[in-house]
């Protein structure tokens, strides 16, 4: 059983990422840290854009969602963050599967439609249930656990876990189950009159996919130590779509990629300005204008195009 | 006056502003199939012009004017960047979102995080007695607009040419073209009518409402339940709509205040569960 795609190539990335505490300084090591959560993320939602040609923007819910579980449970609460992990985890399955019931009878633009609407009343309901939420204010705490809080041990600790997600996930896109949902992404009604049961596939593959939107949102909350509105806004859902959009739609581990882009041009750009919206928004706008098919695709086009003159 | 009647005209007077944003944007999801994610931005933008022209001029009926131009404008602008991506849906709506990101980025540059409220005319303030019931004048005012608005947009469809043209667009866009009638333009024209009411709609609930940094996302996810309840394209559709959605989140306020946003939730997840097309709205 192969657990992940080109072997050679596979090594020479973990061994790198094994290297990053040791290479980079500690700053550096925690932008990887974030990049490894959002690629996480960036993974889930190509999950269902990418595989089951249905394009979310929820995820931000499904993976704040989680962050306000741990906050909560942890800081409000005083629970063991362990137990906090397990319930941000179903918080985010719970998430997952209301929208992937009403959702998934959906497709193309409306299933973008909806999942913008479930996702933003998370969003509302955050901000405006103080009691819980914090509100505005957030949630502020140390929620990671004794055990991971020294940076290097906690990026190793992010580094197995994604590492692990990422191998389950690209299990799971070339299992039997993973095929069928390119098949509906394909020929829904095909499908259908081959016997399967569409909506169960969809719903099924939903729930994966928000499960690792859910781990990533764990990841977050120890890295962050701090949730508020932001956190489950739109803004979260657009920017793993652009991670999965610039990385390659469909290409899963081009997520990784865009995390990488992302992350670190927020980082650029924060250090230059406020206005990360801003560049997020052209970012955007420009991408989908000129090169829909994501940077990763694009740059290899052109070097192709070079190729053959 | 009853506390209960009282909650009554106040979500007739919200649906009306309902109305005023979702009819814009369902005009054109139906006609051009495209998904304006920076309609909530184009609502926020016409209140900062709004406020800011009635400040200066003094006149709240040029902030009207002005930020019902000024959305309209900028909906041109949005629309030829539109034309990059024709045809392709999921890459249009994202472009829409993208920009929704920019314009409200840009009004937080210009305005701050503070609250605004667009000022009004004495005419329009205070309480209006009647029926031995007092009522602000304002929403009451809002409410008439609403209805008013109503009135032309369904006189507008069904007894003008261009409102042929349109409903004839949004059944089959190619073959009107065939006919020889330039449906670019009549586009372009319904695009710029639904942002001018997004902008009609961002001036009175400037004075509604206030303005403030998130309240385009606020409006963005009142008028997508509009459209999901009442269906895509259709103006009854988004009429209803709007009176449910206005409704249950202003009982749900009362009831239960800190979940009032999750009520609108309840009868979405019923009407997709039985009727995904809305209530209004026809299958592709």
């Amino acid at each position: 059983m192969k657990l992940f795609p080109k072997p050679l190539w596979t090594v020479i990335v973990i061994l790198l990422l094994v290297a990053v505490p040791v290479l980079l300084s500690s700053y550096y090591t925690s932008l990887v840290t974030l990049t490894l959560i959002y690629a996480l993320l960036a993974m889930s939602i190509d999950i269902l854009a990418g595989f089951a040609g249905r394009t979310p923007l929820c995820h931000g819910a499904i993976f704040g969602g989680a962050t306000y579980a741990v906050m909560f449970y942890v800081t409000t609460a005083g629970g063991n963050p362990w137990l906090g992990v397990a319930l941000g985890i179903a918080t985010a399955l719970a998430l997952s599967l209301v929208f992937a019931l009403l959702a998934v009878r959906t497709s193309g633009v409306y299933f973008l439609l909806l999942t913008l609407a479930l996702g933003m009343i998370v969003w509302g309901v955050c901000q405006r249930w103080t009691s819980i939420t914090g509100g505005e204010n957030g949630l502020r705490g140390n929620v990671r656990p004794e055990a991971l809080a020294d940076p290097v041990r906690f990026y190793f600790f992010v580094l197995v876990i994604s590492l692990t997600a990422a191998m389950l996930m690209w299990r799971f896109v070339r299992s039997p189950m993973g095929l069928a949902l390119k098949g509906i992404r394909e020929s829904e009604t095909r499908m259908r009159s081959l016997g399967y049961n569409t909506t169960q596939h969809l719903i099924l593959g939903f729930l994966f996919s928000g499960l690792m939107a859910g781990v990533s949102g764990v990841l977050y909350a120890f890295f962050n130590s701090f949730v508020s509105p932001s956190t489950v806004a739109l803004a979260q859902s657009v920017k793993g779509l652009l991670m999965v959009i610039v990385g390659g739609v469909g290409t899963l581990f081009g997520g990784v990629v865009g995390a990488a882009v992302i992350v670190l041009l927020e980082n650029v750009a924060s250090s230059f300005t406020e206005r990360w919206s801003m560049v997020l928004g052209a970012l955007f706008v420009l991408t989908m204008i000129f090169a829909p098919e994501g940077i990763v695709g694009k740059a290899r086009a052109l070097l192709q195009k070079r190729g053959t003159d | 006056m009853s506390l209960t009647l009282f909650q009554i005209f106040n979500s007739l007077t919200f649906a009306a502003l309902l109305f005023l944003v979702a009819s814009g944007f369902t005009l054109i999801f139906g006609l051009m199939r495209i998904v304006n994610l920076a309609h909530g931005a184009m609502y926020l933008v016409g209140g900062y012009i709004a406020y800011v022209v009635t400040t200066y001029s003094g006149s709240f009926l040029f902030g009207i004017v002005a930020a019902a131009l000024g959305v309209a404008l900028l909906g041109l602008v949005e629309q030829s960047l539109l034309r990059f991506v024709k045809g392709a849906e999921l890459r249009q709506v994202l472009l829409t979102l993208g920009l929704s990101l920019m314009l409200n980025d840009a009004v937080l540059v210009l305005f701050g995080g503070d609250t605004f409220s667009v000022p009004l005319p004495d005419v329009l303030r205070g309480p209006f007695e009647f029926f031995g019931m007092s009522y602000p004048r304002f929403r009451l005012f809002v409410l008439g607009v609403g209805i008013l608005v109503y009135i032309f947009l369904v006189i507008l469809m069904t007894r003008t040419r261009l409102g042929a043209l349109i409903r004839a667009g949004v059944d089959d866009a190619e073959t009107v073209e065939a006919m020889g009638i330039n449906i670019r333009k009549v586009f372009v024209i319904t695009f710029m009518l639904g942002m001018a009411l997004a902008g009609l709609a961002g001036a009175l609930g400037g004075a509604f409402l206030s303005l403030y940094p998130t309240a385009d996302a606020e409006i963005l996810v009142f008028s997508l339940a509009v459209v999901i309840i009442g269906g895509r394209g259709s103006l009854p559709g988004a009429a209803v709509g709007s009176l449910t959605v206005a409704f249950l989140s202003t009982f749900g306020q009362v009831w239960f205040p800190e979940l009032a946003y999750f009520v609108i939730f309840g009868p979405m997840a019923l009407l997709l569960a039985f009727r995904p097309n809305g209530l209004f709205g026809r299958a592709n």
